[in-house]
């Protein structure tokens, strides 16, 4: 119970506080009392909470699976550092660091990883965290509604389908409509129509993704940035795999006002998908505009520098109904885990984890590729993810590989009914030689056995 | 002015240090990224430092010696629940077979996570009086935003789209007007009566045909029970409304009364407050939203189904708000709470919060001998101290009791909130401290009342041990410096 009180304790309070029970200090009124018996799992001691959870630990059998599994959840290698410091009680029980004095520490941490954002997105700020990459898609709009006071929105349909259904429970909230953009053959977002719809200055913005949902390099040509920056339409970058950031150009070098992005892929583990950690970066003049907390540098009494979170007029705990956002709770300690990990690989190791993952994945896109029954679907270049074509449903393809151990990727169909034969696979640093034969191996079987029929 | 205590622990920016060369060897070496792909991809520089990895160990040990978690001391900051997180549920959200699941991961493969989400939602259904729980929420603030979308969709289904306003008592926390705003709903502050709670008659007067939701805390943030909260529900249920309940104060009444049977129609819990996870420096949390029958079908995707013996995760709910978040939950952190059940039982759970309020209740006895306590009665987990005598005769405020007490070890109470209390200090022990740092606490606050009294000038001044004095807050706003920037 982590409780430490011993009955003379209890007694000795209880006499304090002039009550003569523990009931009569919890008395409610009759209409709201408790009459039902609670059904909640039973108390054990901490022997066999041990042995429940690695018994149900033990049922998941796709943790030992070779997986090809991506979409926005990357497994890669975390040096075990991370978790040394990262697991110090001074940082994993901390409250939000209201008491700059005594969370200097902390505040220092939070403003390396807004640095560490800006210098990866080539933007002029970063905000300390929001919950995900979904969720900082749905605050940057909001942004941009809030910049130019439009009412409606657009996005690539080759953004991931996660982060656009968010963003949609998110508008519905603000009456906003979103219309979206189609895909072009070669994977990337068909962007023709970017000029026109534009021009009609009925957007709040336009979000792109790159690398997107299929692992494509998806960024916007000078004709098309130039003509949603002279519409006041503010281009949006959604980034679901940071680690890209260390091989391809910065967004703002395609145009980006504001990025949004996930950065699991800096040391956070998978974990049955959270917790992540989102992040918004922005150009200075949306400063004003940002959601959630924002570290700042500036100097105490004494002239000493210091770190305190400020701007806080933006917030909900000042402002109430007229806050940027309603955040609160962010994400500080998976922020503080992607900090060690940048800290930890350097631009060194970041330009070569991101060289691992562009070799892996070509050795699986051509191994996968070579076989007969399967097809890469699409040709422009790509970071880590491919589509590959089984010219059966996918669904089925995927299925006959879970029998044989190997989750194979995610079945495209479940998202866009057109590539209802397509697999999205991932290979990282991760992925080894052999796991790409047993795939390879495995999918010739799957794809022959169905020639055949 | 005082002198600046040494300060050892102090560690240049990260990007202050480190030299080219000195990379770490986590990876394989000698591909070029142009070998992969054209040029005009790829970016020009990337300019971060290489540190070793002893530099890196040693700069962010640094920085965890200048940052006061639970694990360091006394923690009483009100309606946060700094209770003490238990090793034994990192220990089990570290299990490989957790930690590495990745979310698309088919259901018939993570059977053991499925399971673990649902044994968490059963039990807490159990617990609050509630039919459903979604573990989606990321944090309170999103469980907010959802419930709000939900009360909106609600509403339309049943055509009626003319409910915009979210009533809010004036004690709430700061998320529920905002996360009323997010959803295009007007918010009504509600004035709180003499005793601090909820006027039945006062809010009558805003209830009709436009009333959405209301949200209420309970007990609310002064540490009081809402003790006709019966009455409260029942009004805004015959006005058409529904009612919510904001769960950041749940660890006062777990297991001993259930907003369900208070009448709530939706409510969250904050995991990180009431069952244990560690709060991280501010997050990431976990949020799950309950909702009553009527509701459910509204809940956010996805949803944990038992069918037969085996879980699914159901994304076909056609009433359905939708997603909140990239992935189902914040697994590793549903883990933790349900250890932290497992640890505890029905029983245990119950008896959190019986001593949880009993610490509150010993506290503000013991307080109450040299602060004023506004509202003096039985609180529950926390109460509210007020420092607008001593200020009127010393001139020392609230604020400077916070920083008094870091200079003698101590994590400041919340301050300043709720508004509606002058000079407001909002106490919360939890029930995971002994009578032992109880009474300790108690001795240094009188230390600083006492020396307030005698000498303002010594508390004027605090704190003087900490690494460094009381910032510059209104510097930090005008000149906002919030990066560093690479000498060009």
């Amino acid at each position: 119970m982590y409780t430490p009180h011993t009955e003379r304790d209890i007694a000795q309070m209880l006499q304090a506080v002039g009550v003569d029970s523990l009931d009569a200090l919890l008395r409610v009124p009759d209409a709201v009392k408790l009459r039902e018996r609670l059904d909640v799992v039973p108390a054990l001691p901490e022997t066999e909470i041990v042995r429940r959870f690695e018994e149900l630990a033990r049922m998941n059998a796709g943790a030992s699976c070779v997986s090809f599994l991506g979409a926005g959840s990357y497994r890669h290698y975390a040096p075990p550092a991370i978790t040394a410091l990262a697991m110090r009680g001074e940082f994993l029980t901390a409250y939000t660091p209201y008491q700059a004095e005594v969370s200097q520490g902390y505040l220092q941490a939070i403003y390396e990883w807004q640095t560490y954002i800006c210098l990866l997105t080539g933007m002029d700020i970063a905000n300390a965290s929001v919950y995900d990459g979904a969720t900082a898609l749905a605050e940057a709009a909001i942004m941009a509604i809030n910049a130019n006071g439009r009412q409606k929105i657009l996005v690539s349909r080759a953004v991931h389908p996660n982060y656009r259904a968010v963003l949609k429970t998110y508008c519905d909230g603000l009456d906003v409509a979103i219309e979206e953009l189609p895909i072009a053959e070669d994977g990337t977002t068909d962007l023709r129509e970017l000029a026109r719809l534009a021009a009609s200055k009925e957007y709040a913005c336009v979000a792109l993704q790159s690398p997107n949902f299929f692992g494509v390099i998806d960024t916007p040509g000078a004709a098309e940035q130039a003509a949603s920056k002279a519409s006041g339409t503010v281009l949006v970058a959604v980034v679901a795999e940071a680690l890209s950031l260390g091989a391809l150009q910065a967004p703002s070098q395609w145009g980006a006002e504001i990025v949004a992005g996930e950065a699991q892929s800096f040391g956070v583990p998978m974990a049955y998908g959270g917790p992540y950690v989102g992040f918004i970066a922005s150009t200075k003049e949306h400063l004003r505009r940002i959601p959630g907390r924002l570290a700042g540098k500036t100097v105490d009494s004494n002239g000493k520098e210091g770190y305190v979170l400020t701007l806080q007029a933006r917030e909900q705990h000042i402002r109430r109904e007229r806050a940027t956002s309603n955040i609160c709770t962010n994400q500080a300690h998976c922020a503080l885990i992607a900090t060690m990990y940048l800290a930890l690989v350097g631009k060194t190791g970041l330009r070569d984890v991101a060289a691992a993952n562009l070799e892996r994945t070509r050795e699986l896109a051509e191994a996968v590729d070579a076989i007969d029954g399967c097809s890469l679907h699409f040709t422009a270049p790509h970071f880590n993810e491919i589509v590959v074509c089984v010219h059966q449903p996918a669904k089925h393809a995927l299925a006959k590989l879970e029998q044989r151990g190997i989750l194979g990727g995610v079945d495209l169909g479940r998202y866009y009914p057109e590539y209802a034969n397509c697999i999205l696979m991932a290979a990282t640093e991760m992925t080894t030689t052999q796991d790409i034969q047993l795939l390879t191996k495995a999918l010739h079987e799957v794809v022959h056995v169905h020639a055949r029929v | 002015m005082s002198t600046p205590v040494s300060d050892q622990t102090a560690s240049p920016l990260i990007f202050e240090s480190g030299q080219d060369g000195r990379a770490n060897r986590y990876f394989s070496r000698g591909k070029q990224l142009s070998e992969f792909l054209p040029r005009e991809a790829l970016r020009e520089d990337l300019p971060i430092p290489d540190n070793s990895e002893m530099d890196v160990v040693r700069h962010f040990t640094r920085l965890s010696q200048r940052t006061f978690g639970i694990d360091v001391g006394f923690y009483p900051l009100g309606s946060c629940t700094m209770k003490y997180n238990p090793r034994v549920n990192d220990a089990m959200a570290s299990l490989p077979a957790l930690r590495d699941l990745h979310p698309y991961t088919p259901d018939a493969f993570a059977q053991g996570a499925l399971r673990i989400m649902w044994e968490l939602e059963r039990s807490l259904c159990s617990l609050f009086g509630m039919a459903a729980f979604s573990l989606n929420p990321a944090a309170g603030a999103h469980a907010e935003l959802a419930a709000l979308l939900i009360a909106k969709a609600y509403f339309k289904s049943r055509g009626e789209t003319r409910r915009d306003k979210v009533i809010v008592p004036d004690t709430a926390h700061g998320t529920n007007p905002a996360s009323a705003a997010m959803c295009g709903f007007k918010v009504i502050s509600l004035k709180s009566d003499k005793r601090g709670r909820v006027s039945v008659d006062e809010l009558k007067k805003h209830l009709g045909a436009d009333t959405a939701v209301c949200m209420m805390t309970n007990p609310n943030t002064l540490g009081l029970f809402e003790d006709h909260v019966h009455e409260i529900t029942r009004a805004v249920h015959e006005a058409g409304g529904l009612c919510y309940y904001d769960g950041a104060n749940a660890n006062a009444l777990m297991g001993n009364a259930r907003p369900g049977d208070m009448g709530f129609d939706l409510m969250h819990l904050n995991l990180h407050k009431t069952f244990t996870i560690p709060h991280g420096g501010g997050g990431a949390g976990a949020g799950p939203l309950g909702v009553v029958k009527q509701l459910v079908d509204f809940l956010p995707t996805p949803y944990v189904r038992k069918k037969n013996d085996s879980f699914v995760l159901d994304f076909d709910v056609p009433k359905s708000i939708g997603p909140m978040r990239s992935f189902w939950s914040n697994f590793a952190h549903i883990v933790r709470a349900l250890a932290y059940i497992y640890a505890n039982g029905a029983e245990g759970l119950t008896k959190v919060s019986q001593l949880a309020v009993l610490n509150a209740n010993y506290l503000r006895v013991k307080i109450r001998e040299f602060l004023e306590t506004p509202y003096d009665e039985t609180c529950r987990h926390e109460f509210v101290a007020s420092a607008q005598e001593l200020k009127k005769a010393t001139a020392v405020r609230a604020l400077d009791i916070a920083k008094a007490l870091l200079d003698r070890g101590y994590m400041a109470p919340t301050i300043y909130f709720p508004l509606i209390v002058p000079e407001c200090l909002m106490i919360e022990p939890t029930e995971t401290e002994s009578k032992e740092t109880l009474d300790a606490f108690v001795d240094a606050l009188r230390d600083i009342v006492e020396t307030a009294k005698r000498d303002p000038e010594q508390i004027l001044a605090a704190p003087v041990t900490t690494v460094v004095g009381r910032l510059d807050e209104t510097r930090a706003a005008r000149q906002p410096d919030l990066r560093w920037y690479p000498s060009p």
